[in-house]
């Protein structure tokens, strides 16, 4: 079968079971658009920016667990992608960016729309590719999806020029194994690593577990929960492991770190063991590494051994698949108990709850706090919710518990504003039984509203909420504690939401008040196609707890108790 | 002829002989801010094989750091930290002196006596002398030329290689494409 090189990139996308690819056509990447005539069965979703189809391809990654695809054209279009790809490199999100390039004759002599593509992308993919022969079309192709999925996934980008797309050859696809000498993720444990996490397993009078995203990539949900209730551990997750247990199970305590809960942060720096799984001590996760954890011994499990000693030195450190190792643990957890600790533990969580400010009487104000909990009520704590970046992606985290893995989305290691929208669409193309939330703030929104063109072309049922405080939010609240309130550049114009929706043909709603919330939510849940509900929440609203950057984790600036009448 | 200062370090690493893994590699320092003193990379004996000898500034754990992130990328295949291990190591120095007098040359012609070097090139001005040794000692040798006056100098940077048997290698064919088959390169 004679290819042109642009059908064979379409031909390979197929057999790695790409369904919908996302992207923004122009001059060097026209052969590969043309070709889509003849692949059907490959639905291309035309976003309005290329960052947008980044993101999306993203959202589709992190909701399917399968590999993202991104198309965009050499020069402008391929530099649009460098945000979202660097998202999805810091957030281990496996997406594939096939981009145009001029044509070979030419590269290097800055041809129109020529950039160099591969260079800028070194530091923010997993690994990128300038084809420079059709013979090389379908290997690299193969060799992306597999680099991109497996290991710590990644992003992986692929260049090709113009003229390779339009090179034509005999077609044979390039089955057999694939070869990559210095690419080996590890797997299992070694022997001696699991004797020795054992021990320290078994010994703990306070563990605690730390379990990440990679609990989620692994498919070790069922595995981790096995862990924690055989071991009676409690479990703290980070923001992006969030869906890695159950946030109902009695032995989840919810999220760590900068904005997570007290009780939780008190638990780390009091434990005497941590096991950590799947993720990489963050700075926003540790606060001062100096005065981390001070008392426990540190298990690290992690499926990239840069990552092991990284930020924090640990007692037993282990590259392998979290899955397979918990696999290789559980046999020799002691059942026990921790009553001690786990009451403990308890009584900070009780004194959170009478700091809790939905316990509180907040009178006609509507909180961003409130909007969350009510859509999380409203829509039964079972929606995918794909988040921008702020305070109400971080209220997000607290106040819509999540039970399933891959539900909650957000960009939490570039912390992309503008990630929520297109995430969300990506995020229903891929699971399109599931209800989809993007909830952004007034600033982020604006950031990518652009692809709501898309969702309508597209006809793709995502449900929006802009939170509306009139402020960059998280950047506000910086700056009434660590600059004497001095808001610059942060109080922020928005359009009428309502109506910018209604011109791209989008129902919409604006709530002001709390009695309106869940109503409203109802409202965009019956409808088909895309809407939009805007909250017009207290414009001066803090985020608490909040360990400030750099801080020690138990330093949490905390919400005030209520004065008691 | 194994010793190497405490904070330098000495990486050795296999890697494809593809275009930008240099450019991979000296990114991937830049952007983790690992300070390189010298990087020189060459063929092997296999031909889809290059080597490469890295120094830095770094502490042992750091260059076990080092060490996982180069496995990270995709083209490196084997890595090692020389410097932990007995091992030989070399750098070489073209460096041309001043000619002009008899005292000159008669320093230079004793200063070779005195170390691993030689004159490779003399005329009426200016001449060239290479040393091979190890760094320190190749440092040492270019201040004792400072006085003859040195007005040019290049330096190859440390190349090492583990002691005994000891041996970093690879069985890694490439798979031939269509194209390599066909006898040119497609990379």
């Amino acid at each position: 079968m004679i290819l042109t090189g642009a059908e064979i990139i379409l031909e390979c996308l197929l057999r790695e079971g790409v369904e919908v690819m996302f992207g923004y056509p122009g001059g060097t990447i026209l052969p590969t658009y043309d070709a889509m005539s003849k692949y059907p069965q490959l639905r291309h979703v035309l976003v309005r920016h290329e960052q947008g189809a980044c993101h999306m391809a993203d959202g589709y990654a992190r909701a399917t667990g399968k590999v993202g695809v991104a198309l965009a054209t050499s020069g402008p279009g391929a530099t649009n992608l460098v945000t979202g790809i660097a998202t999805a490199m810091m957030d281990s999100s496996p997406v594939v960016c096939i981009t145009g390039q001029v044509p070979r004759a030419v590269i290097g002599s800055d041809a129109f729309q020529e950039t160099d593509v591969t260079g800028i992308t070194i530091p923010i993919t997993k690994h990128n590719y300038l084809v420079t022969d059709i013979e090389e079309v379908a290997y690299t192709i193969r060799e992306a999806f597999y680099i991109a999925r497996t290991g710590r996934p990644g992003p992986v980008l692929i260049d090709i020029p113009k003229d390779v797309q339009n090179q034509k050859m005999e077609f044979v696809y390039p089955e057999g194994e694939i070869r990559l000498p210095g690419y080996a993720p590890p797997d299992s444990a070694l022997d001696d690593d699991v004797r020795a996490a054992l021990e320290l397993i078994n010994a703990a009078e306070r563990p605690l577990i730390l379990a990440g995203q990679g609990i989620i990539r692994a498919g070790a949900t069922e595995l981790l929960k096995a862990l924690a209730e055989r071991g009676q551990i409690p479990v703290a997750l980070t923001l992006l492991g969030k869906g890695a247990m159950a946030e109902d199970h009695p032995m989840t305590l919810g999220m760590m770190g900068m904005h997570g809960a007290a009780a939780v942060n008190f638990a780390i720096q009091d434990a005497d063991l941590l096991i950590a799984l799947g993720m990489r001590f963050d700075d926003r996760v540790t606060g001062n590494l100096k005065t981390y954890a001070p008392h426990a011994k540190k298990i690290h499990v992690d499926i990239d051994p840069s990552e092991i000693n990284k930020n924090v030195r640990v007692t037993v450190g282990i590259a392998g698949d979290v899955k397979t190792v918990i696999e290789q643990f559980l046999p020799g957890v002691r059942e026990t108990t921790h009553p001690t600790w786990l009451n403990k533990i308890r009584d900070w969580q009780e004194d959170s709850d009478e700091r809790e400010i939905l316990n509180q009487d907040t009178g006609n104000r509507l909180l961003a706090a409130q909007v969350i909990n009510d859509l999380w009520h409203a829509t039964g704590g079972n929606a995918v919710t794909c988040t921008d970046v702020g305070q109400h992606q971080m209220l997000e985290a607290q106040y819509y518990p999540h039970q399933r893995p891959k539900t909650l989305i957000t960009s939490g290691g570039l912390g992309t504003m503008g990630f929520g929208l297109p995430a969300a669409i990506g995020a229903k193309l891929g699971r399109p039984d599931e209800e989809v939330w993007a909830i952004a703030g007034d600033g982020g929104f604006q950031m990518t509203l652009c692809e709501l063109a898309t969702a309508v072309q597209e006809n793709v049922n995502v449900n929006i909420a802009v939170i509306n405080n009139g402020f960059l939010g998280m950047v506000r609240q910086w700056q009434e504690l660590f600059h004497e309130s001095r808001y610059n550049s942060t109080p922020m114009f928005s359009p009428d939401f309502v109506k910018l929706a209604d011109a791209y043909g989008i129902p919409a709603r604006r709530v002001t008040t709390r009695a309106e919330v869940a109503e409203a939510v109802e409202w965009a849940r019956s409808i088909q196609g895309p809407t939009l509900i805007e909250f017009v929440v207290e414009k001066e609203d803090m985020v608490y707890p909040m360990v400030p950057a750099g801080a020690d984790l138990h330093a949490m600036i905390r919400r005030p108790k209520p004065v008691q009448e | 002829m194994t010793e190497t200062k405490s904070n330098n370090q000495i990486l050795a690493a296999l890697v494809e002989n593809k275009p930008g893994v240099l450019n991979r590699v000296a990114s991937l320092f830049r952007r983790r801010n690992f300070n390189i003193n010298s990087l020189t990379v060459g063929r092997t004996h296999q031909p889809h094989i290059s080597r490469m000898t890295i120094t830095v500034d770094a502490t042992r754990a750091d260059a076990r750091r080092i060490q996982a992130n180069l496995y990270k990328l995709i083209n490196v295949i084997r890595v090692e930290v020389v410097s932990t291990e007995p091992h030989v190591s070399r750098d070489l120095a073209l460096v041309k002196v001043r000619s002009d007098d008899a005292d000159s040359r008669n320093q230079l012609t004793e200063l070779c006596e005195r170390y691993p070097a030689r004159i490779v090139d003399i005329g009426p001005k200016f001449a060239i002398v290479e040393i091979t040794a190890q760094e320190d000692l190749v440092e040492d040798f270019i201040r004792a030329l400072q006085p003859i006056g040195i007005v040019e100098m290049v330096r190859t940077g440390v190349v090492a290689m583990g002691r005994g048997v000891r041996i970093l290698e690879t069985d890694y064919e490439p798979a031939m494409t269509p194209t390599q088959a066909n006898g040119h390169h497609v990379f």
